[in-house]
């Protein structure tokens, strides 16, 4: 087990089971044909992120550097949040982009989702951290990992 | 942050209940960034990334719906990215049918909401709203409220204007307030480079396979090119504009880049220089093998690799109109060398519709559509994006559409090949 404290986004706190994507994670190219055609497991469609592709993203820890791509991420992933298909949290590494920021925010000020948010948890956090691990994330941004 | 009294007020409620939401929204996006403060947006027009009458993002419309409930709409016009449908671009009965009844049976509706909330024309629908042709070029050091990825980075990169990677919808919030959180690339620091990409090549590099291997290698960083200028000049002529377009949009899909400098080249490099960049910069060399080796590595979602293409998009992000008729002129010769009077693969250059409305009125117009294309105003990504399309087997020179859907990528003179030799496919 290990303890990794970030920063906090947006507030709440969660248990789940980790997803961990070491490259950048293309919101757009992720969520599109989960939201579009009604995947209930809301599997991954980035076909260029080979390590979670086609891996369902509904309720896990995902555990990512940052997010890329199309200007549409944070709109996608407050879309996501509003009809309840989200990730049961979002785990940073680095300092959050304005593209995660937005789709964080949207989704705290705009429904009654609890999508917790936390960002800087360090470069160690996603070495040590591997897909299936338990998560759990306190108020303060503490993110416990066991295995 | 500080907040002015009157953004405090309106953060209070001062302006109603979808006011407060969006200044809270605001302000929340800049502190996660560690803003001081909001900075009035001081471009004439805003861009929004939100054209699409997606059933997927009914939640993006119940929101505008209770904003529009409150009167709050655009403080200033704007454009809009493509239109997802056009009858120009072939399509089955069923795909018509799947287009208009399921998938897009909100943009009718949708499209009535942003003419409430402010969209500066019906033709106002482009991802290149900074083409002459359409109206919406930033001054240099205008500060913007945006969204589009390839928009923002030519932007600030090409015509030195500011603006931060905003999220759709966000975007919006900005325009309707009438000021964004000053951070990273609002700022002078921010618009430092962290990386410098030397350009190490053989021959004038893809600008959209180009702008891949820097998006990959540098994600959301900024970076400052040295040696582009030896292909490129030193001039922004329209060719330039097209390449540095083009291979904007690259770094920003397949990375996160919302600014680069070129030496020599791009407005604050040509002003500042290498002051731009960062004490320790990282440093990536692109040579051709480079090229090939992020070439090599993009997957291929055709079921059979080797099937004939069924279909060609050329212009993603949208063509500007010397490339159409760059295009127009190279389809006539490539044609002629093959003994073909009709390109071998169906062929649709996408534009803006301003953009558009100019080519008709020259006479390459008419040669193209004689050498078998079609032009149109659709953004392809948006066609694309469902499962009668994505088994389609479409080419394309766009990395940005690559990314996103089935579509596989080929550069220029690969495409030119392929659609102007018989059997269309590249030998």
């Amino acid at each position: 087990m290990k303890k990794f404290l970030g920063r906090v986004i947006t507030p709440g706190t969660c248990s789940a089971e980790a997803l961990v994507s070491h490259n950048g994670f293309n919101t757009l190219a992720s969520f599109q044909k989960a939201i579009q055609f009604g995947d209930k497991q809301v599997k991954c469609g980035d076909q260029n992120n080979p390590e979670i592709y086609k891996k369902s993203m509904l309720g896990k820890a995902l555990c990512l550097p940052m997010t890329i791509g199309s200007t549409t991420g944070g709109m996608v992933l407050y879309c996501v949040a509003a009809q309840h298909l989200q990730p049961a949290c979002l785990l940073f590494s680095n300092p959050i982009d304005p593209l995660a920021a937005s789709g964080a925010i949207l989704t705290e000020v705009w429904t009654d989702v609890s999508m917790p948010v936390v960002d800087s948890l360090g470069e160690e956090f996603l070495t040590y951290v591997k897909t299936g691990m338990k998560i759990t994330v306190g108020e303060n941004g503490e993110v416990t990992v066991e295995e | 942050m500080q907040l002015s009294p009157e953004q405090q007020a309106m953060l209070d409620g001062s302006k109603g209940e979808a006011m407060t939401k969006v200044m809270k929204t605001l302000v929340m996006y800049g502190d996660a960034f560690g803003a001081q403060r909001m900075v009035p947006v001081t471009s004439e027009y805003g861009h929004t990334v939100v054209s699409f009458g997606l059933k997927a993002l009914v939640p993006v419309y119940e929101l505008y719906d209770r904003l529009l409930e409150e009167g709050l709409t655009s403080g200033q016009k704007f454009s809009a990215d493509p239109k997802p449908l056009d009858r120009n671009v072939p399509s089955t009965l069923l795909e018509d049918l799947v287009f208009k009844q399921f998938m897009y049976k909100f943009q009718d509706s949708y499209e009535e909401k942003l003419k409430k909330l402010g969209i500066m024309s019906d033709d106002a629908y482009t991802c290149t709203c900074y083409m002459e042709e359409v109206g919406n070029a930033p001054a240099k050091g205008e500060v913007l409220s945006w969204a589009e990825s390839s928009a923002v980075v030519y932007a600030n990169s090409v015509l030195g204007a500011r603006c931060n990677r905003n999220s759709g919808v966000i975007e919006l919030m900005g325009s309707i307030a009438g000021f964004v959180p000053e951070f990273g690339l609002l700022t002078d620091e921010g618009r430092k480079a962290t990386w410098v990409v030397e350009i190490r090549t053989a021959k004038k590099p893809e600008a959209q396979l180009l702008g891949s291997a820097v998006g990959m290698k540098v994600l959301d960083e900024v970076p400052y090119i040295v040696g582009l200028d030896q292909w490129l000049g030193t001039e922004l002529t329209d060719d330039v504009k097209a390449y540095l377009k083009d291979f904007g949009a690259a770094t920003a899909s397949n990375g996160a880049v919302g600014l680069y400098h070129v030496e020599s080249l791009t407005p604050e490099a040509v002003e500042a220089g290498k002051k731009l960049i960062k004490k320790d910069a990282q440093v990536y060399v692109i040579d051709d093998a480079e090229l090939e080796r992020v070439k090599a590595n993009y997957p291929i979602m055709w079921k059979n690799p080797d099937a004939m293409p069924q279909l060609c998009f050329i212009g993603c992000p949208h063509n500007s109109l010397q490339q159409l008729i760059r295009w127009t002129k190279d389809i006539q010769e490539g044609l002629c060398s093959s003994g073909l009077s009709k390109v071998s693969v169906p062929t649709v250059f996408t534009a803006a519709p301003a953009v558009l409305k100019e080519f008709e009125k020259t006479h390459y117009a008419m040669a193209l559509r004689k050498c078998g294309c079609r032009t149109s105003y659709i953004c392809p990504l948006m066609y694309m994006n469902n499962p009668l399309c994505a088994r389609k087997n479409v080419i394309t020179s766009s990395n940005k559409l690559r990314t996103y859907t089935t579509a596989r990528y080929y550069t220029e003179s690969e495409i030119l090949k392929i659609i102007t030799t018989r059997g269309g496919k590249l030998q």
